[in-house]
């Protein structure tokens, strides 16, 4: 990397968290002055308008992408309609050890005489929490489920190549289009489509006039700037940030700034979960890369250097501090954007270009926390693709991860979407598949299939609680057979599914109504033709995910009562339920029986995989297929961010021999240490779930850096990979590192600052995660050399 | 057909080309102080013992019908009494007694190799049976090769080399490479640390190349055993003269058998020799070159 890439990096890694209240203020002011008199849409896009027209605007040293979020890099807002901090919620995000965020005393000020006066009691927050039965807030907090939009905004969407083709001149035309259309006689909705589209008109011309007053600042800069080459740079950005985003970009450098406002605008207006993506970067930009190369007006180191002062743009904007649940679920200070490069193109043919190969180099330069990245790995991709990729990976960090595109699309024709949507689209955040541009695939929440079986296990009880917050399935000591367990369980799923369902529709339903999100609303098809926003189901798709945590453990736990309780009859369900209660405190005997002679999931045996087929079965039809009350479909997704570590804590011990509080198994990955038959082993047992049923799943395997420190361990990595797509597993992920390692870098974090891993569906420095994460990730079997 | 393994190892990688699964057959002629898979040496089930996973709670001692068990911190197995049965081995919950050995059918293999096919296809690889000695367990060997062969997979035979020779000559005609040790060429120095003398190695090795096979020859480096200048010059001559070799892999001399030894209740018998440092290796690997034969470290 360049002098200028190398300084802004750094900046961009000294930088420390802290919150701002620019925007609290803002959005507080606008709603005082809106709130009543307009229509909610009406209303938020006058407050994204003020929000354009009045956020400070930031152009750092050096920089050729402009645009921060707050007023200067990891300046994090807070989201007063969405979640109204206590003064105490401040005081903890400030003070604790890790993902902390600074605050200053005027933003403390602020926010206890501005802020909190307006918002306290109605937040979407509060309003949500207020909403929700007893039932769905007992099982909320006994940790049977996690809730995502407690604290964030739906999201979950990645921007297509729209924004290229079209200006938001173009989006305008579009809207107006709509607007001349609209059906006063005899459409009931007509007036909320009519304010929907106002309001997307307002966001439009908003992000122009954000643009605008960065061309204007530039032009300012550049006016008192004595170095000529700076002056040149800034009089450049100005001319770039007065044409776009109003029209669509002509060069390399215009599109990237057009989808960086873009980005602004949408983690700006609310703050989406997972922020917001460039998605499928390489094929957006191919055409400009290829047509300025052919003109000599950009050469290749140009272009590396513009991406990579566009990542540093990504590292610069933390996920916004969360509390509570949602911080136990996703500890980091990542938001997900995550790019993904290769796959195909609308016709089907091999997406890989030499974009593709310059965001490979920009990554391995880069080594930053976000934006996260990911290769789409088509059986019609190049192995040079796929080795250059496994070289990256080599060097420990954990990204990029890999996708199998085929299988992603082949995920999102079976929920309904065309072949040319599904071959547009990839995966976000950890591990979603999605039609990029034109679905709003919603997480909703994890769901904690241990717990589950807990509380079968305690005939709806559950024990932490002592809440009867399940069924009464029956005492589990009366089970005649291994069916009878598995009845059992079935209804306790499907009567938690049911819970968390109504649920979500409730949520669902004041998001549509209190919280549209006009400006994102332009850019997913087809919220401009419906006349519909985002949150109210105005994407051509939608799909609300709940996602399966747990499943090792579930499965290696009916596989130990299985055998012992109803086949071999080692120990009677008495026996056996009295030491998970005694959390196994006498009975080492048992709990070790169960870790060291019982068939483990991840070894490429029948015994228990099968029986994760059936428990995965179970999941499935208990959420697929399920309608939405947007018009959607329910759907699965088996991944758990960090939310492995947060469900185990609150799940006694299991018949796995796993003690009380100690982290479930990571995504679909085995139980830590359980797979000891190598990497083929655990490869071979994972691709028995029937992935292409799914939205996605979250494959970590642990290597150690002897497996591939030359060319023919490289190779065999590689062919490990594509072995697991031809199974059409979805996705796998490498963190290439010794369990000595990370020991050390507990003990020393000064010294290892530096270490990234992979946690799970992202990478995250080592030393920021808790000790309860850390501790699972050493714990993870390693795959080594013999 | 049944013979007797002791591991079997997937995601093979450094046991000829591709992912490769290995199966080590236990039983070997040769008894070389460097041996670093001491488990495979005995023909006989041997047992192993973890004494730092045993939690002493006894049942292996209710088990065991001989009396061959005490508990002393931790358990202790007198060899006199002990017939090997493994049910200690069975009955214990934390696996601080494992058997190692075990009688398997060349069907129950095969369906246990072929779980991996997708990987071997992917990647060129296939099975690789070593051991101990392949050739110890002739018939056995040729079952499973010709198994193997009906499911088309490639194979491999690691071998010491010595053996009946006409088992070799049948053995050789499922077999697509042969893993070829080459320990010492001095016939005396052979018999001193490996048991046994080279002459039939030597032999079959010119057998296989007579027949045309392709054969990697892997030589492990002990320092202070079979590294002086002469040993390398024979080696490299050996080499040079025998068509058919593809491939010379030096294998540094490693300890990491140590605890292995322990385990068995076994003595190491190399416990002041150092671990070859990469200069070391450079070197011979420069001698090597000299005689104008390309050699690779590891693998």
């Amino acid at each position: 990397m360049n002098e200028r890439v190398k300084i802004l990096r750094q900046r961009s890694l000294d930088a420390e968290p802290a919150l701002t209240i620019e925007r609290a203020l803002i959005v507080t002011e606008a709603y005082k002055k809106y709130n009543g008199k307009v229509s909610i849409p009406m209303m938020r896009g006058l407050t994204f308008q003020a929000l354009m027209e009045n956020k400070e605007i930031c152009i750092n040293d050096g920089e050729l992408i402009v645009g921060e979020r707050g007023p200067k890099p990891k300046a994090t807002p807070t989201y007063p309609e969405l979640c109204c901090h206590t003064i105490e919620d401040f005081e903890v995000i400030d003070k604790r050890q890790k993902t902390y965020f600074k605050v200053s005393q005027e933003t403390y000020e602020k926010h206890r005489d501005i802020v909190i006066p307006y918002w306290e009691g109605k937040s979407i927050r509060d309003l949500l929490l207020s909403n929700m039965t007893q039932e769905w807030l007992d099982c909320y907090n006994s940790g049977v489920f996690t809730e995502f939009m407690e604290q964030r905004a739906p999201g979950h969407t990645v921007a297509d190549d729209k924004i290229y083709k079209k200006g938001m001149l173009g989006f305008i035309k579009d809207i107006d289009k709509e607007l001349k259309s609209l059906d006063y006689h005899n459409d009931l909705n007509v007036f909320d489509k009519q304010e929907e589209l106002k309001a997307m008109r307002i966001c439009a011309e908003a992000i122009m006039n954000y643009a605008k007053r960065h061309a204007e600042k530039a032009a300012q800069l550049a006016e008192v700037e004595s170095n000529a080459k700076r002056k040149a740079e800034l009089l450049k950005i100005a001319e770039v940030c007065s044409y776009i985003p109003g029209n669509a970009p002509r060069s390399f450098w215009e599109a990237l700034q057009t989808y960086w406002f873009i980005h602004l605008g949408v983690i700006t207006e609310l703050n989406t979960w997972d922020a917001f993506c460039p998605g499928r970067l390489d094929q957006h930009l191919y055409p400009f890369y290829k047509k300025e190369i052919e003109a000599g007006t950009l050469t290749e180191e140009q272009a590396v250097e513009l991406l990579e002062l566009f990542w540093i743009k990504f590292n610069n904007q933390p996920a916004p501090p969360k509390v509570g649940v949602t911080l136990a679920e996703s500890s980091t200070y990542t938001d997900f954007a995550n790019i993904n490069s290769g796959g195909l193109k609308i016709d089907g043919s091999d997406g890989v270009n030499d974009v593709t190969y310059l965001i490979l180099k920009v990554i391995d330069e880069m080594r930053l926390l976000q934006p996260s990245s990911n290769i789409q790995l088509s059986k019609k991709n190049p192995d040079k693709f796929l080795k250059q990729a496994a070289r990256i990976i080599a060097k420990g960090w954990g990204q990029p991860s890999i996708f199998n595109a085929d299988a992603v699309i082949e995920e999102l024709m079976r929920q309904g979407k065309s072949i040319e949507d599904a071959r547009l689209g990839g995966t976000s955040g950890c591990v979603e598949a999605g039609a990029f541009g034109k679905e709003a695939y919603i997480l909703t929440g994890y769901f904690n299939l241990v717990k589950v079986l807990e509380i079968t296990l305690n005939n709806g009880i559950d024990p932490r609680t002592g809440k009867q917050l399940g069924l009464q399935t029956g005492d589990p000591k009366a089970f005649q057979t291994y069916e009878d367990l598995i009845v059992a369980y079935t209804k306790q799923v499907q009567h938690f599914i049911e819970i968390k369902i109504r649920g979500n529709s409730i949520i669902e339903t004041l998001y549509a109504k209190y919280m549209p999100a006009p400006f994102l609303s332009i850019l997913v098809d087809d919220c401009i033709k419906k006349g519909k926003d985002y949150n109210a189901g105005g994407a051509r798709y939608n799909s609300n995910y709940i996602q399966g945590v747990g499943i090792g453990t579930l499965t290696d736990s009916f596989a130990a009562m299985k055998l012992h309780v109803f086949e071999k009859k080692t120990m009677s369900m008495e026996e056996l339920l009295a030491a998970l209660n005694a959390d196994y405190g006498d009975t080492e005997r048992i709990r070790q029986l169960m870790l060291n002679k019982t068939p483990k999931y991840g070894n490429d045996e029948d015994y228990a995989d099968d029986i994760m087929k059936e428990l995965f079965d179970i999941y499935y039809k208990a959420v697929n297929g399920r309608a939405t009350i947007k018009g959607g479909a329910y759907r699965i997704d088996m991944l758990p961010t960090t939310c492995h570590v947060y469900f185990g804590s609150v799940t006694g011990a299991t018949p796995d021999g796993r003690k009380a509080g100690m982290p479930q198994s990571e995504g679909i990955s085995p139980v830590q240490g359980a797979d000891s038959k190598g990497p083929t082993g655990v490869i071979k047992s994972a691709s028995k779930m029937d992935h292409l049923k799914t939205g996605g799943t979250l494959l970590n395997l642990k290597f150690t850096p002897g497996l591939v420190q030359d060319e023919e361990g490289i190779d065999k990595l590689s062919h490990l990979v594509r072995s697991y797509f031809k199974l059409d597993g979805h996705h796998i992920q490498f963190n290439v590192v010794n369990a000595d390692t990370l020991k050390k870098a507990q003990k020393d974090p000064e010294r290892y600052k530096d270490l990234i891993v992979r946690v799970a569906g992202y990478s995250d420095y080592f030393c920021d995660l808790n000790e309860a994460l850390q501790n699972e990730i050493i714990a993870r079997t390693e795959h080594k050399e013999f | 057909m049944k013979g007797l393994i002791f591991n079997i190892q997937k995601y093979s990688i450094h046991d000829g080309p591709g992912i490769r699964t290995t199966i080590f057959l236990k039983g070997c002629p040769l008894s070389c102080s460097w041996c670093h898979n001491p488990e495979s040496q005995s023909f006989q089930k041997e047992l192993m013992q973890f004494h730092n996973r045993c939690i002493g709670c006894g049942e292996c001692i209710k088990v065991c019908s001989e009396g061959a068990l005490i508990h002393k911190n931790s358990i202790y197995r007198s060899p006199e009494l002990c017939t090997m049965c493994g049910k200690c081995a069975e009955t214990c919950c934390t696996n601080s007694i494992e058997l190692a050995g075990r009688e398997v059918s060349t069907l129950e293999l095969v369906k246990e190799l072929e779980k991996d096919v997708i990987f071997y296809d992917s990647s060129k690889g296939g099975i690789t049976i070593s051991g101990g000695e392949p050739l110890s367990q002739g018939e056995f060997t040729l079952d499973l090769l010709q198994r193997c062969k009906d499911m088309e997979f490639h194979t491999a035979v690691d071998t010491s080399g010595f053996g009946n020779t006409s088992v070799l000559m049948e053995i050789s005609k499922y077999t697509d490479l042969f893993l070829f040790d080459i320990k010492l060429m001095d016939e005396v120095l052979h018999k001193q640390y490996t048991g046994v003398s080279n002459e039939i190695i030597l032999q079959n090795l010119k057998q296989l190349s007579n027949l045309g096979k392709r054969i990697w020859i892997r030589i492990p480096i002990v320092p202070g055993i079979n590294d002086a200048e002469e040993n390398i010059a024979a080696t490299a001559k050996l080499i040079k003269t025998t068509p058919g070799i593809e491939q010379i892999n030096l294998l540094p001399y490693h300890n990491a058998a140590m605890e292995k030894y322990k385990r068995l209740h076994k003595e190491y018998q190399l416990n002041d020799l150092k671990i070859p440092a990469m200069e070391y290796m450079d070197k011979i690997v420069e001698l090597y070159r000299l005689y104008g034969i390309n050699v690779l470290i590891g693998g």
